[in-house]
């Protein structure tokens, strides 16, 4: 890929006397809006299809070919009608969908009522696989075509309801007011004709209804998306195109930028943060994301409910120096953070900075104090799991337990204890085998707070990994659930958050930020809150 | 000998069963691959089962086991976790390390063995020293470091050479990460070159070669090397296996989408299909490389010969 | 994800080191019983080559530095406490990538640890993780390698393919499954993993080695004189094979070393707290642009170290060659 573009751009500098046009980085006859960007991309792990794409690789495509009826604003972060014309509910239970008219997919096809209801039956259906299946579980018949255990026995879901082609209704199975606001993850894209045909076909080579489309996809190695140019969203393409180039390394990929060979790395490698403002200047960006990062505990180990553990827990934190860990280690790439959401959401969203309060903050001898109150570290020894294969996490953990060390006064207080896999990390955190404490992160799906507290504090949610149950908790969050006024909403979910404050059953670290680097080639480079670059903004010189 | 070259590839057989089980076997004693599929959350109990139904691993092991070699006999290789056919990612990923191996091989056959005559013939000389001082770099300093080193180098300072290898991978893209590779079994050639010319030199035939005032370059390569190589051989041989496999760090490095890459990706994400559809081709090449250099034995060495 | 560690190193790295040590204490037994009574018979010349040996050896100066090398690194390994006054876990992040300062003549880490006090500190873990590691594979792979080259026929096929099957595991599969598994915080399951995957190489190398020597006229002349098959092996075979084993042994000694670091950056090696050079190696390759020193010294350290078993390696085996002599 890098020989390719290579080639091109010394055919480019040959044929500039005649007449340059395609060429990416050719300039002079590129005009605006025709240069090709190109982007660090890693292999999705997943078929990119929209409810079976779960990480942020695959996410990236889906952002670029897709419009679903909500899109988050990139700077806001606030959820938009795209397709959506208007979404309408009077109990926060039954939505009526009215979309645009004028939207067709790239393929030419109408996109109507039923290209929504279609695909989302089909990412509900438990048949088709679809790993993110769970985020159509708000609507009524979900159960039915997605049962626990045992086979389907509905081929639809009952809560969703064709009108006319511009129209369908959609009843939940709860109240649940700002469910309109998660409509803009990529599982809610609607899907042509084509998609269904012949699914393998379109997997090769998928096609959309957003600003660009597929021109080839070579898989593990590239992908090259042009403009769609009868694109009818306000939000075209600002640029030809993006070659998304598959890098083993993300060190190479930003060597690669370095000697002129990329446009674009999203992911600057940990080791590379102290080099990245002098190679790149202000061409280095590092902005919040919606991503924080904790330590977790487990709930389902007696020794770690005891009463006066929670001071443990929060002698723990205090002893953590989020300070200095996140300057030194992640170079200003991570916020200390203070509450249990995420600075992206803004004061009105439900981030309340110092919700945490001191026990966020570090203090050595009240750490101390408390630990010591609380009866000791069960077992006299903090492990610290986390998976060894991706993320670098050896050395913030590393970092952590040095901090907590240096403030118990003991050299081996805490211990990093590694896992080779994050398959088995994962196997072993959602089976409950994990006798110590570890790593949790929880990057949004969409910018609620709802969505930060629920999966990861609800009794049995699906991410409460350490079986973190607290009555008065769940009843605020169901609370706010119902509650149609987002203002109101927001304020209960806050009081269930203080809840988490008083028994910290998950140690807040930092917010993560997104950080990127571009070449001298491209500008208006910014990611969104969810750390992927809006590539339809990038410009071309 | 050709009694000798069947009986060898008829023992592949067993071999070729043997390993396949073993890394099948091994693959599966890791664990359950479904849980790292759904990111930072319990993947909902019906489609995990779902998947591991898609994926087989609903069945005992060794029904999975015959399923497999049932279906690579036929050609079928199976998918990894992502869609894409094992045979497919072979045949992007085994042409382009045959390449890089190829370069690696030829660098350690043409520095290595001059390096290694060179300081056999010159022991305790400056030279000898100097070899011996960048061997021990070669061992002490990580290839992640050699690799990082050169690429800034050479692509981002000098602009020598692209950073990245292009997916193409041509063999000039490849010279770098060529050596960057070999740099560690080198090492290993120059010294065993290096201890078997300094062993052989006052041997007999070398003095009678001499005294029958043969020219020394004739002596050397003729006499001397010959009688010299085969530990080089064996080496290499043995290398080439794990050249082909192991070059995780150099494709990382140097961007190249290879055996080494697709196989580690393979056991991190516990994709049975993909490691043993690897291994099992690597095995292959294994028993090729040695029964190449065992009749390379008897060409080095005529008193060796195979019935 | 950077990633400081080769397991291309770990499949290539395999080796034996044993070889020598082996003939050195077999040339020391040998010498303390100098010349019984009834040294007479075959067994004779037999002898006189080992002691030769010995007394060569006692009088070569590259062998008196290496072996003042080990000795120094074996006590360093005992009794760090001696030369380092400091805490090797002691580590403050606000002297994170530091330079050499007074009291810290080697600056700091990454984590703000010293390392001085972590390399002298990772002197044991390294050392008997390569020491060990390569006297097992040593003696396990030339045994079987030796016996397969010796014997020929069935005996070579048998172990031949054995041999192929474990070359085919690849480092990285065979530390996750079988190292994820254990419990111990010693070095010992590291060590044994390592022989488990690095007899094959050598074995193949002894194969080889035992094939040419043993058609070698005096080894034709030895066998129509009737002298028996162990005897053989041990008086004629072995040291003319010795060579290419020392030879890859050593180096390889150096490459567990590193391979130690590998499985620890797989999250299967040694757990923390564990110190040691190839842990702080690996830890310190991304930021080769940013704090070189704090690879140099940990690197500098395994290459003093490899050096001295090289040097003792050539040394032993100059004094088992009667051509040098």
């Amino acid at each position: 890929m890098g020989g390719a573009t290579h080639a091109r751009w010394a055919a480019c500098a040959v044929t500039v006397a005649l007449a340059a046009t395609a060429c990416g980085g050719g300039g002079s006859g590129g005009g605006a809006g025709s240069g090709i960007v190109s982007s660090s991309w890693g292999d999705p792990q997943n078929p990119l299809e929209p409810a079976n794409t779960n990480e942020v690789q695959g996410g990236k495509i889906l952002d670029m070919i897709f419009r679903g009826l909500k899109r988050y604003d990139p700077r806001t972060g606030k959820a938009e009608d795209m397709v959506a014309e208007s979404i309408e509910t009077e109990d926060a239970r039954n939505f009526t969908v009215t979309i645009k008219d004028g939207w067709t997919f790239s393929n030419g096809e109408k996109i109507t009522a039923k290209s929504f209801v279609d695909a989302w039956n089909y990412g509900a259906h438990l048949d088709n696989n679809q790993k993110n299946a769970y985020f159509f579980g708000y609507i009524e018949g979900y159960d039915k075509v997605h049962p626990e255990k045992g086979e389907p026995s509905a081929e639809t879901l009952s809560g969703l309801k064709v009108v006319d082609d511009r129209t369908f209704t959609v009843r939940l199975s709860q109240k649940f007011s700002t469910w309109p606001d998660t409509l803009g993850y990529p599982a809610f894209a609607p899907l042509p004709k084509a998609f269904y045909d012949d699914r393998e076909a379109w997997l090769s080579k998928p096609v959309g209804n957003g600003p660009y489309t597929v021109d080839s996809y070579t898989k593990g190695s590239q992908m090259s998306l042009r403009k769609w140019e009868e694109y009818p969203g306000d939000d075209k393409a600002q640029n030809g195109g993006v070659d998304m180039r598959v890098y083993t390394d993300n060190n190479t990929a930003y060597t690669d930028l370095m000697a002129g060979n990329l446009d674009l790395v999203d992911d600057v490698p940990a080791a590379q943060l102290k080099n990245a403002k002098r190679d790149l200047g202000d061409r280095y960006i590092n902005t919040p994301a919606g991503i924080i990062q904790t330590l977790a505990f487990p709930f389902y180990d007696s020794e770690w409910t005891k009463p006066g553990r929670e001071k443990v827990r929060r002698g723990i934190s205090m002893a953590i120096n989020r300070e200095q860990i996140t300057e030194t280690i992640f170079q200003k790439t991570r916020t200390p953070a203070s509450d249990w959401t995420s600075p992206v959401l803004g004061a009105d969203g439900g981030f309340q900075k110092g919700l945490c309060g001191k026990a966020c903050e570090y203090d050595a001898a009240e750490a101390r104090k408390l630990v010591e109150e609380g009866g000791g570290i069960p077992g006299g020894r903090l492990k610290v799991t986390y998976n060894a294969d991706t993320g670098s996490h050896k050395e913030w953990v590393d970092a952590l337990c040095n901090s907590v060390n240096k403030a118990l006064g003991k050299d081996k207080a805490c211990i990093g204890d590694p896992v080779g896999t994050f398959a088995d990390f994962r196997g072993k955190a959602s089976k409950q085998q994990l006798d110590g404490a570890w790593r949790a992160g929880w990057q949004m799906d969409y910018p609620l707070i709802q969505n930060f507290l629920e999966p990861n504090y609800f009794t049995d949610a699906p991410s409460n990994d350490g079986k973190y149950s607290d009555e008065e908790f769940d009843r605020l969050v169901n609370e706010a659930n119902g509650e149609t006024d987002t203002a109101k909403a927001v304020g209960t979910f806050q009081d269930a958050e203080k809840i988490l404050a008083e028994d910290m059953p998950a140690i807040p670290l930092w917010y993560q930020n997104g950080s990127a680097g571009y070449s001298e080639r491209v500008s208006d480079v910014s990611l969104n809150q969810f750390s992927v670059p809006v590539y339809d903004q990038i410009k071309v010189e | 000998m050709g009694r000798y070259v069947i009986r060898r590839l008829l023992q592949m057989i067993p071999v070729f069963i043997g390993a396949t089980l073993l890394i099948f076997l091994m693959v599966n004693v890791m664990g359950d691959p479904v849980a790292g599929l759904c990111g930072d959350r319990k993947c909902d109990p019906a489609t995990a089962l779902r998947l591991k139904k898609e994926f087989g691993l609903d069945k005992p092991v060794w029904q999975q086991y015959l399923t497999y070699m049932g279906n690579v006999f036929t050609g079928d290789f199976g998918t990894a976790f992502n869609g894409q056919k094992v045979t497919e990612l072979m045949s992007a990923a085994f042409p382009v390390t045959i390449r890089l191996t190829l370069v690696a091989i030829v660098f350690e056959i043409v520095i290595g063995i001059s390096l290694g005559v060179l300081t056999g013939l010159r022991r305790g000389r400056p030279i000898d020293t100097a070899v011996l001082l960048l061997t021990l770099v070669v061992i002490s300093v990580p290839t992640f470091v050699t690799g990082l080193v050169l690429q800034l180098l050479l692509g981002v300072q000098w602009g020598v050479i692209k950073p990245s290898v292009s997916s193409e991978a041509p063999y000039d893209e490849l010279l770098v990460p060529g050596l960057v590779l070999a740099s560690v079994s080198l090492a290993y050639v120059t010294r065993l070159t290096r201890t078997s010319i300094a062993e052989n030199r006052r041997a007999d035939y070398v003095r009678t070669a001499i005294a029958k005032g043969l020219p020394r370059r004739r002596v050397i390569t003729r006499h001397l090397l010959r009688n010299s190589l085969i530990p080089v051989v064996t080496f290499i041989g043995t290398d080439v296996g794990a050249l082909m496999g192991g070059a995780i760090v150099t494709e990382r490095i140097f961007n190249i989408h290879g055996v080494g890459f697709q196989l580690y990706q393979g056991i991190l994400r516990q994709s049975t299909q993909t490691v043993v559809g690897f291994v099992t081709v690597l095995v292959l090449v294994f028993l090729v490389a040695n029964l190449i250099v065992d009749l390379l034995y008897a060409v080095l060495d005529p008193r060796i010969r195979y019935a | 994800m950077p990633d400081p560690q080769e397991p291309e190193g770990a499949i290539a790295a395999t080796g034996m080191g044993g070889a020598m040590d082996l003939a050195a204490s077999e040339a020391t037994t040998l010498e303390r019983t100098p010349g019984g009574p009834d040294g007479a018979g075959p067994s004779a010349p037999a002898r006189s080559l080992w002691s030769d040996a010995w007394r060569d050896l006692r009088h070569n100066p590259v062998f008196i530095v290496s072996g003042l090398i080990i000795v120094f690194l074996v006590v360093i390994s005992l009794w760090p406490s001696l030369i380092a006054t400091g805490n090797p876990l002691d580590c403050d992040l606000g002297n994170a990538q530091k330079g050499a300062s007074p009291g810290h003549p080697f600056g700091f880490n990454e984590q703000g640890c010293d390392v001085y006090t972590r390399v002298v500190y990772g002197t044991r873990v390294s050392v008997t993780v390569g020491v060990c590691a390569t006297l097992g594979v040593a003696v396990l792979g030339s045994v079987l390698g030796g016996l397969a080259g010796f014997f020929g026929g069935g005996w070579d096929a048998v172990l031949s393919r054995v041999t192929d099957i474990f070359f085919a595991i690849p480092v990285v599969l065979g530390g996750l499954v079988l190292l994820s598994v254990v419990t111990s915080s010693t070095v010992w399951p590291v060590v044994g993993f390592m022989v488990l995957l690095g007899w094959p190489q050598i074995s193949r190398i002894a194969r080889g080695s035992v094939i040419t020597a043993k058609h070698n006229d005096y080894v034709q002349a030895a066998r129509a004189l009737g002298a028996s098959n162990s005897r053989m092996l041990l008086r004629h075979i072995t040291p003319n094979a010795v060579a290419p084993v020392i030879v890859v042994a050593t180096i390889a000694l150096g490459t567990y070393i590193a391979l130690e670091a590998t499985l620890s950056y797989l999250g299967v090696g040694l757990k923390p707290p564990t110190v040691s050079w190839g842990i702080d190696i690996s830890a310190a390759s991304p930021y080769i642009r940013n704090a070189p020193h704090m690879l140099l010294w940990p690197a500098g350290a395994l290459a003093v170290t490899v050096l001295a078993f090289i040097m003792l390696g050539d040394a032993v085996r100059d004094a088992l060659d009667p051509k040098l002599r």
